[in-house]
Parts: structure tokens; C-alpha cells; sequence
């Protein structure tokens, strides 16, 4: 699924400005699971944004919504009357969302109350890890199911640089927690599966042109598009 | 051996050839434009290591570039080893500049991956890594020996690289580590520098399965030593410094003297007894000298270790 995480109040302050009317607009999608963008919580930061506004003494209505998904065109049209009317939206959706809802209806002014920050899986209740980059060209059929693209820090293709150490990588994450070396679990999986030939094969360089650095993707399903 | 059997024509590669027992030292460039510095670096390891190594943004701190810096110190008469890791250049990137290091007269190529963003001092930079070290690898091999880019586009001259790379006998999985290396071996790399070795029991071990596999034929193994100026800097390397190994008689040696002097000889002194010993280790074709902002002790250590006069070749 898509993770996002709540942007600070003040940068969303700043964002939205001294526009009067505020329609705070939830995705119930992908950043509801993740307990970031749902109706809850646009109905929570709507009230914050209110709270604000009365203590500095702005006249503002701030309103919440939310769309089944925002990234489709029809639940747009679901909203659509709550976003014409008004002065600015903020979108709590991903950053997809957030785009289709500015296409829609522009030039409506759309900012985001959101970062989206991965492609996660929730491990636990309320932690979610980081588990595929989109890479356009799937390599875990040879890594036992684990993608060294997002999941190793240097998205090594051969194997764990010489920072691998007890299982872990050389980095942390931002809030100096330890990070699974991808390739120390790589190499015990393949292991267990008796594939650890795997792991002499050289892989060449990746075909990162196939990744957004190539450029935005586009993708079409001739098939199935309307006859 | 005539000259055009060598794959670079280095000094360093030369020693190789003859059999003789190589020393490599480290030169890691100012960070500030004072290119002064590299030039001294070099004045102080000129005819006490066969080559020196040119870091690439060490610890992912930026410092004056490395081909650059090559130039300078073979411009003081040593022989430069450029380093090269993934984390700051595509490919595009690195093949110009290897065109580049050809043209200036740098031949030794030393492969690496390199240190995270996040240790340096610009931890919101974007990491590179298009290629990772043995894709590095396998690029030079191919520009070399296929007169080819990457891309498989053929070019008129080839540049000649002595291609090197690292290997950390301390990381894990361990059992993978020979593996590794062998993956470079298969990719091109001619010779290869270890992490700084403090446990040489567990050296030992690795050299075990490097030699059960023969890998040890099959590329020139230098041993990494890094000189302790105190405990300050074993404590430092075994707690915050990745894949590092010092095991605690090393930093309890270095606890027992005095800071000062006297932690200055002692660490010159163990580094002494350390080359020795792992000189005598089968398979081992020298040794690279890791002193990094403490040059100035290489003279008397390699002095100290038996390893003067350097070898001169033709």
C-alpha cells in the first residue's frame, strides 16, 4: 500500500494561508489504512485548523470531506460540489490523490497536508516498512523475495557491501534505529531454499531507465481498454 | 614480460608480476581547495609505498576530487591509485571520468561502493548508485580488454586500467565474504586492498577459505593495516566506524600507555608486528597502509617491518 505521514500544522498553516474557506478533503483509501488521510483525520486537522484560526482571531470556515478514492475521477465527482465552493483544499490523499484532485478541478487550488513516503507494508499494527521502489524491472524472483532495490541502502545488485554487520546494515533510519541488512536475509533465504548459487551469478547493471528516471511511465492495457 | 603483456604497465602492477611483496599507502585529499596538501602527502610517502591510494569523498565527506588528486601526487613522482566508489557518479559519470584518469597517466582504478550519505556531512544528497562495485568492475574490465563502453558501444582507444577493488574479511554474512570476492574476480578486478585488519585471527580464517577456493591465484591480495595513534582512535573504529573489527586486546593495549608519544610508538610498534605477521600468511602479496591524516608515520613503519628498500622496476 501507499504510506503518507501528516505534513507539520505549521507548514500546513503556511500553505493554506489566510484563505477563507477551507475544505479539508480525506482519502479513504491507501492513507486511511495507514491512520494518516482518512476521514478521521480530516476531520481532526479541520478541527485544528479551526482551533487556529479562532485564536488568531481569522474568520475562516474550514469544512472536511473525504473521497472513497481520490484518485480515481468518478469519487472526485462525489466531492465535487464541497471543492468548487471552496477558497483552497487541502488534500490528505497521496501524492496521486492529491494530483487528480488539482487535474480535476483546476485551477482550484489543491496543497497537500500530507507527505507520501512509501510503498510500505504494515508489519505491525501502527509500523509500516518500506517494501517495493517501483522500479519497473522485478528482481526478487532471484533475491528470495526480497527487493535489494529499496531495501538494501546502496540498492546493490550483488550481494551486501562490507558494512553488513550481525544481520544489519551500516545505516540507520533517521531516528537511529537499526536497519535488516537486505542481502544478509537474502542469503539466508536462499540458503534455506538451497538456491544460494544465486548469490555468484553477477548481475549486471540495472535498467534503471525503466525506473522514474527514465522519465514519468506511462502505462497502457490495450486490451482492456473500451472497444 | 614485455610491456604490452601488462594489463596497465603500473608500477604496482610490475611489482606484482615480479613476485615481489607490494606496499600501497592512502592519501585522503584536503577539504578545501588547498591542493598544497595532497602535494605534501605525496613528498611524505614518495619511495616508501609502490602506490598510494586517492580517496573519493571518504566517509562521504566532500574533499578535492580524486582523479585531480591523482594527478597531483603522480605529478610528485608516486604512483596514484584513484579510487572510484558508486555512491556520486552514474555510469556516464564514471566512464568519463575513467577516459579522463586514462589520459592523465592514472591507470590504477581502485572499485568501491563507498560510504553512505549518511555518515558525511551532506546526509540529504541523493545516492548515485547506478552501478554498484562489481557493475564498476566489469565497466573498466570491458572498456579495458573489449574496447567497449557500458553500453556496448565500441570506442577507438581503450583506456588501461590495473583494476582494483576491497573486500572486508569482517563483514557478514561471513561465509559470503570469499563469495564476494570471487564476484569480483569473475568481473575483472586484479587486485584487492582488505578493510583495515585489526583481528588477525579472523583474517586468517578468511585467507582459509580464499585459498580453498584458489582465489588467491587468481588476484593479488593486499592486507589493509591502519597504524593506532591511540586508544581514542580503536575505540572510535570499533564502535562507530562500519565494518570494522577490533577485538579488545587490541584497545587494551592501546589503553595500557600514555597518550601522546608513547600511544605514537606503541601504535607504530603494533603496526609493525601486525605486517609482519600477516606477511608471512599464504596468499598475501603485500600490504596497504591505511594512515589516514597520520602519513607522516608510514616511512618508519614500513622502515620498522623490513619492507625498505621499495623495489624498483622497469
Amino acid at each position: 500500500m501507499i504510506t503518507a505521514e501528516r505534513k507539520p500544522l505549521d507548514e500546513i498553516l503556511a500553505l493554506v494561508g489566510d484563505k477563507k474557506k477551507v475544505l479539508v478533503a480525506g482519502c479513504d483509501t491507501c492513507v486511511a489504512i495507514c491512520l494518516t488521510g482518512g476521514e478521521k483525520e480530516a476531520e481532526i486537522l479541520a478541527s485544528e485548523l479551526r482551533i487556529k484560526a479562532e485564536q488568531d482571531g481569522r474568520e475562516a470556515e474550514i469544512e472536511h470531506t473525504a473521497a472513497i478514492r481520490q484518485c480515481e475521477w468518478e469519487y472526485l465527482d462525489m466531492i465535487a460540489d464541497k471543492v468548487k465552493d471552496a477558497d483552497i483544499v487541502v488534500s490528505m490523499a497521496c501524492g496521486i490523490g492529491i494530483q487528480s484532485m488539482a487535474e480535476k478541478f483546476s485551477p482550484q487550488l489543491v496543497v497537500p497536508a500530507v507527505n507520501t513516503n512509501m510503498l510500505g507494508m504494515p508489519q505491525e499494527h501502527a509500523v509500516w516498512l518500506e517494501r517495493c521502489g517501483a522500479c519497473g524491472d522485478c528482481v526478487i524472483g532471484e533475491t528470495a523475495g526480497i527487493c535489494p532495490v529499496v531495501r538494501c541502502s546502496k540498492s546493490l545488485m550483488n550481494g551486501p557491501c562490507g558494512g553488513s554487520h550481525d544481520g544489519l546494515c551500516e545505516v540507520k533510519t533517521p531516528e537511529k534505529e537499526d536497519l535488516d541488512c537486505a542481502w544478509h536475509l537474502i542469503w539466508e533465504r536462499l540458503k534455506e531454499q538451497g538456491r544460494e548459487d544465486l548469490m555468484i551469478k553477477n548481475r549486471p547493471p540495472k535498467k534503471w531507465n525503466l525506473s522514474s528516471s527514465g522519465g514519468p511511465r506511462k502505462m497502457v492495457r490495450e486490451e482492456a481498454k473500451p472497444v | 614480460m614485455t610491456a604490452t603483456e601488462y594489463k596497465a604497465g603500473t608500477n604496482l602492477e610490475k611489482i606484482f608480476s615480479e613476485g615481489k611483496f607490494a606496499v600501497t599507502g592512502e592519501c585522503g585529499p584536503p577539504k578545501s581547495a588547498d591542493g598544497g596538501v595532497i602535494a605534501g602527502k605525496a613528498d611524505m610517502l614518495k619511495g616508501y609505498v609502490d602506490a598510494v591510494n586517492i580517496t573519493d569523498n571518504q566517509t562521504a565527506v566532500v574533499r578535492i576530487a580524486s582523479l585531480p588528486s591523482a594527478v597531483t601526487v603522480q605529478q610528485h613522482g608516486l604512483e596514484a591509485i584513484m579510487q572510484m566508489t558508486c555512491r556520486d557518479r552514474n555510469r556516464l559519470a564514471m566512464q568519463a571520468d575513467l577516459l579522463g584518469a586514462h589520459t592523465l597517466g592514472v591507470h590504477n582504478v581502485l572499485c568501491l561502493t563507498g560510504d553512505h550519505m549518511s555518515f558525511g556531512n551532506h546526509p540529504e544528497a541523493k545516492g548515485v548508485h547506478d552501478l554498484d562495485a562489481i557493475n564498476l568492475i566489469q565497466m573498466l574490465k570491458d572498456m579495458r580488454d573489449e574496447k567497449k563502453f557500458q553500453c556496448g558501444d565500441e570506442m577507438d582507444v581503450a583506456p588501461k586500467f590495473y583494476i582494483g577493488c576491497a573486500e572486508n574479511p569482517f563483514g557478514d554474512p561471513f561465509e559470503f565474504r570469499s563469495i564476494r570476492l570471487k564476484k569480483k574476480i569473475l568481473a575483472g578486478a586484479d587486485f584487492m586492498q582488505t578493510q583495515c585488519i585489526f583481528n588477525v585471527p579472523k583474517f586468517k580464517k578468511w585467507m582459509e577459505e580464499v585459498r580453498a577456493e584458489g582465489l588467491h591465484q587468481e588476484i593479488k591480495i593486499m592486507a589493509g593495516l591502519t597504524p593506532l595513534k591511540g586508544v581514542g582512535g580503536a575505540r572510535y573504529m570499533k564502535n562507530f566506524v562500519p565494518g570494522m573489527d577490533v577485538p579488545d586486546d587490541i584497545v587494551e593495549r592501546m589503553a595500557g600507555v600514555e597518550k601522546g608519544p608513547a600511544s605514537h610508538a606503541e601504535g607504530k610498534k603494533l603496526a609493525v608486528e601486525m605486517i609482519k605477521e600477516l606477511a608471512e600468511v599464504e596468499g598475501v602479496a603485500g600490504v596497504h597502509i591505511m594512515a589516514v591524516e597520520w602519513e607522516e608515520a608510514v616511512p618508519e613503519i614500513v622502515e620498522a617491518a623490513g619492507l625498505m628498500p621499495r623495489p624498483t622496476v622497469a
